[in-house]
């Protein structure tokens, strides 16, 4: 098993009723009124549910591979391009040294793979301290931060 | 050239101590050697044939002495006292000790030096032209610009696991373009636009390897302040959409060619329109505080042609012949723009010892503010030298080896380390640079052939860039032998922007004996053939394939 975690530490998983995207694509009426957790794999590119994206109180963006960055544009565009709110969770192939960029991508659970060590794994979100790059928690790159 | 603040050296600091846990916990078994791999690639460390390589980034070939010293211990400390130039403008050392890695990284930190990304499918070291900054000729230095893609690519967050590596290169001369920028993923081409503005013409979809393809334009100007989100779209849809499924299809310009110039257009609009106007958006204040870091050095108040410049050239055919070709003209009068030729018979182009490192660095000190750079064809370069110093530095240059005359001539080559060095190689690379270099020893012979790009590369992987190369060199593998193929009228983009090609195979491979009568055959044809100035890629690209295939397979008489 997974140790779900955020940035501080393991966290208790929250029961939704979980629906993939073909299923959910399938039949959306089917799934009114219900608290939703959508699962995406890698190949399933946010352009395909994005705009519904509101509808689901969780998303799960898998990554097969740790080597498969398609999740970071996925996550990135969720928030900043569909305006997501809810919950993004990594899932899969979810290493420590991937766990910095996901944040900054916008991730907020991470399902850790079970055999990392969890202290090394909460020590690793704050590996950097002011990045050059704005992301999903700063809008403004360093040049708009760098004081002098 | 650029400073770090306490932002960058923060940035830098955190990241040795990153790579530094990295390996620790890779040596007690807490990350597995497949996960271990794009770790210590982003950290610039390769496993090549008898040991790891580690690739050191030099931002846009621009050194300083104090760096170049560091880079000479590093040699003598923890390799077998020497190093290699690369054709991206950065540094290699074949022997490290894995262990000894984050140390050395540590040391490098101190000199502001790192391996980020020089290695893994990331944005790699942005190149460009190792004169930017010195010559009259640009539009504008391009330097500011390519430090701001460094900062914007360094550690992105969205970008470190991408289909394939990406390369971006910068060009800002309208006349010439030695940064190489149709071979690159993106390609950017400083203009200016009729309201005087500054802007990039940007081409995408360049690279050699496997399937050589040169990049195409995708947008005709973009304004300066768009280039950082421009990139974000253009490297967000290759994160979505690239081939990740075949290693040697996930390029971007696999997915331009599959897609079409004009939907990839489409797509990198539809993205860079929403975030165009956002946070992200360059400021013109931003350009303004990185371009300080670019100003010119004090430069005297000198003129043109000294008297000791004159007389020296007139009483020495050998200075003269080295003024002549690896010394170019300076946009300061009485400055000059001198090339350290890395290409001495019998080592391996790009090759330099410690003591080397050492002396070069005192030599930048003495004639040159201290400053350095690395070139694209494996050489170095003191940017600004004053023209009285010249016949002192020309002595001590020749002393050290990095004299010889033949800047862009045929024995001024770019090899790849080839099967020496490197397990992917199908045939050894540096001897045929070798071979080459021993037949066509005669400088005015040389000379009178004129520039010429011979490129060797040991495998498809095409680290060598033979396909760009006027004559290029392919090792394939035949039945286990070593056997070479043969290309003709590539071109890197060298003598003029948007005139870059790639070269057509000749026909049937090569045994090692063979590969210089081959191109000493090809040249005596096109020394029969050329009109007076004409270069050997204008014969080729007038006579055409025909007649040059015909005299590399007709026996000697
Ligand atoms: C000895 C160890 C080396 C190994 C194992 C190696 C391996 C590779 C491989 C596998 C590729 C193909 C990448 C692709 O097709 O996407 C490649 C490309 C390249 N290598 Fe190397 N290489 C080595 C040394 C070098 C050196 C010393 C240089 C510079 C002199 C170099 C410069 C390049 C360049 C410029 C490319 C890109 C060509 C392109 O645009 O596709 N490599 N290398
Ligand atoms: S071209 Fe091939 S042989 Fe040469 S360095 Fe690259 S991978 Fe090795």
């Amino acid at each position: 098993m997974p140790t779900l975690i955020n940035t501080q530490g393991v966290v208790e998983d929250t029961a939704l009723t979980p629906v993939t995207l073909k299923e959910w694509q399938a039949n959306p009426s089917e799934y009114a009124g219900k608290e939703l957790e959508l699962s995406v794999n890698s190949d399933e590119t946010v352009d395909l549910f994005g705009a519904d994206a509101d509808q689901f109180k969780r998303i799960c963006i898998d990554f097969p591979k740790f080597a498969d960055g398609r999740g970071y544009s996925a996550a990135r565009l969720l928030r900043e391009k569909y305006g997501y709110k809810g919950e993004l969770r990594s899932t899969g192939d979810v290493l420590i040294d991937q766990l910095f960029f996901m944040k900054r991508c916008g991730f907020d659970t991470f399902a850790l793979r079970e055999d990392q060590v969890l202290e090394d794994a909460i020590a690793a979100f704050s590996t950097f301290t002011n990045p050059y790059q704005n992301d999903v928690q700063d809008q403004r790159p360093l040049f708009r931060r760098r004081q002098g | 050239m650029y400073v770090y603040d306490e932002y960058d050296q923060q940035l830098l600091n955190e990241r040795v101590a990153q790579f530094k846990g990295q390996t620790e916990r890779y040596f007690a078994g807490k990350i597995a050697e497949d996960e271990f791999l794009p770790l210590r690639l982003q950290n610039g460390i390769y496993v090549q044939r008898y040991a790891p390589m580690l690739r050191i980034a030099v931002p846009y070939g621009a050194l300083n002495s104090a760096q170049f010293r560091k880079l000479g211990h590093i040699a003598r400390t923890y390799d077998k006292g020497y190093a290699h130039i690369s054709t991206r403008q950065n540094v290699q050392f074949n022997w490290p000790a894995l262990e000894d890695c984050p140390q050395i990284l540590a040391e490098l930190a101190e000199v502001q030096m790192h391996a980020v990304q020089t290695s893994g499918n990331c944005i790699r070291n942005t190149t460009t032209d190792e004169y930017a900054g010195v010559i009259a000729e640009e539009i504008v230095d391009p330097r500011p610009y390519c430090e701001v893609i460094r900062q914007w690519s360094t550690f992105h967050p969205e970008f470190a696991f991408l289909p394939r590596k990406f390369k971006i290169a910068v060009n800002a001369v309208p006349t010439e373009d030695r940064a190489a920028i149709a071979m690159h993923d993106v390609g950017l081409n400083i203009v200016k636009n009729d309201a005087g503005e500054i802007g990039f013409r940007v081409l995408v979809g360049g690279g050699l390897g496997r399937t050589p393809i040169l990049g195409d334009y995708i947008n005709e100007f973009l304004p300066e302040e768009d280039l950082l989100t421009y990139l974000d779209a253009i490297i967000r849809v290759y994160n979505q959409f690239g081939n990740r499924k075949q290693k040697y299809k996930a390029r971007i310009k696999i997915l331009v060619k599959a897609l079409g110039m004009d939907r990839m257009r489409e797509l990198v609009n539809e993205e860079f329109e929403r975030i165009k106007d956002g946070e992200g958006k360059l400021t013109q204040a931003e350009i303004e505080r990185v371009k300080k870091h670019f100003t010119d050095p004090d430069y005297k108040a000198l003129s043109d042609e000294p008297a000791e410049l004159v007389s020296a050239r007139e009483e020495n055919k050998a200075f003269a012949r080295w003024l002549d070709r690896n010394v170019r003209k300076h946009k300061k009068p009485g400055y000059a723009v001198v090339t350290l030729t890395l290409k001495k018979i019998g080592t391996p182009p790009g090759d330099i010892t410690a003591e080397q490192f050492d002396q070069v660095a005192d030599l930048a000190d003495e004639y040159s503010f201290g400053e350095l750079r690395s070139t694209h064809h494996q050489n170095l370069v003191l940017a600004d030298v004053e023209q009285t110093q010249l016949f002192a530095l020309w002595q001590k240059l020749k002393a050290l080896g990095f004299a010889t005359p033949t800047l862009g001539l045929l024995t001024d080559m770019i090899c790849c380390p080839g099967g020496d060095f490197c397990a992917l190689a199908n045939a050894k690379s540096i001897p045929i640079s070798q071979d080459i270099q021993k037949r066509f020893d005669d400088l005015d012979y040389l000379n009178d052939l004129g520039e010429i790009d011979l490129n060797i590369s040991g495998c498809m992987n095409a680290c060598g860039h033979h396909h760009v190369g006027n004559i290029g060199i392919l090792g394939v593998d035949k039945g286990g032998e070593e056997f070479y193929q043969v290309t003709l009228g590539g071109n890197s983009g060298g003598n003029k922007a948007d005139d870059a090609s790639l070269g057509k195979i000749v026909g049937p491979s090569f045994a090692r004996e063979e590969v210089a009568d081959v191109v000493a055959k090809i040249l005596d044809y096109y020394v029969a053939q050329r009109t007076e100035g004409e270069s050997f890629l204008e014969v080729y690209r007038r006579l055409g394939h025909g007649p040059f295939k015909e005299v590399a397979y007709a026996d000697a008489n």
